[in-house]
């Protein structure tokens, strides 16, 4: 299982800020565990569209697409940030 | 107390503390070490207060450089009535820490210190606070912008809105992104 976190503008349009998923095989970068949340349709096909300015965190560092995903990770997606 | 101002001023290559273990032992050095301090909290502060807690009265201090921001009452062309911060805890810690960290390894730091308020805001409010001891204004000017350019674009916050339009999502600005790539050219 991995925990996946959603923040600000993600949150509310996917209508939670966190959940467990159990990895599918062959799920094991960010670039796959995205495709797989774009696969349920509806707002999470729209909100993490390849087109949109979505960022994400592996273990709570910024990472990239090719970043391995693995069962006991915190993985979070999020909007560009706005602070300061 | 005990002073480590000697090893703060040791460039960042030296005695990586991550050759000797694993992230835990990277994480207690970095705070032992360089006396990092980040606070994420939802109360207001005082900058002369924060500023006299971190300078101690130490007399290697010949310099303070100090940055508040404030919420203003309009932003780009809207009305702002308030204004709400969401932070990812532990990692916008860890994030900002980091970025200390850098400024530590570019120039010559005694301390500095970092607050960002989260929760509800109204305009002429304070959001965040970024103080630096150094022994010159340099040093103490530069790194301060550093923090602030790197916090705006690296650490996880987002802003939302409330205004005569109802409720937005702050976009983020390239502008910001300028001025954190602009260090990049530098040192």
């Amino acid at each position: 299982m991995i925990q996946v976190l959603y923040f600000a503008r993600l949150r509310e349009a996917l209508g939670k800020s966190s959940e467990s998923i159990a990895l599918p095989a062959g799920v094991r970068d960010l670039e796959g565990l995205r495709a797989l949340l774009i696969a349920r349709g509806g707002a999470w096909e729209q909100e993490l569209a390849p087109s949109k300015p979505v960022r994400a965190a592996v273990n709570q560092a910024m990472a990239i697409g090719d970043t391995t995903v693995a069962d006991g990770d915190e993985v979070a997606f999020f909007p560009p940030v706005t602070g300061g | 107390m005990k002073s480590d101002r000697g090893l703060a001023r040791k460039p960042a290559t030296q005695n990586d503390p991550r050759e000797r273990g694993g992230l835990i032992t990277y994480h207690l050095s970095l705070i032992t070490h360089f006396k990092v301090t980040v606070r994420i909290q939802s109360a207001d502060f005082d900058v002369s207060a924060e500023i006299n807690a971190l300078r101690r009265n130490d007399p290697k201090v010949g310099a303070v450089a100090s940055f508040v921001g404030v919420v203003r009452d309009v932003n780009d062309g809207g009305n702002v009535a308030q204004m709400t911060l969401e932070h990812y805890p532990g990692m916008t810690e860890k994030a900002i820490e980091e970025i200390i960290g850098q400024a530590k390894g570019r120039w010559q730091v005694l301390d500095a210190l970092v607050v960002h308020r989260v929760g509800t805001l109204q305009p002429t409010d304070q959001i965040v606070l970024v103080i630096v001891t150094s022994g010159h204004r340099g040093d103490a000017f530069a790194a301060c912008e550093f923090i602030m350019d790197y916090l705006k674009t690296r650490a996880p916050f987002w802003k939302k809105e409330q205004g005569g339009e109802g409720a937005r999502w702050v976009e983020a600005r390239a502008t910001d992104d300028i001025a954190a790539e602009r260090w990049r050219l530098k040192g």
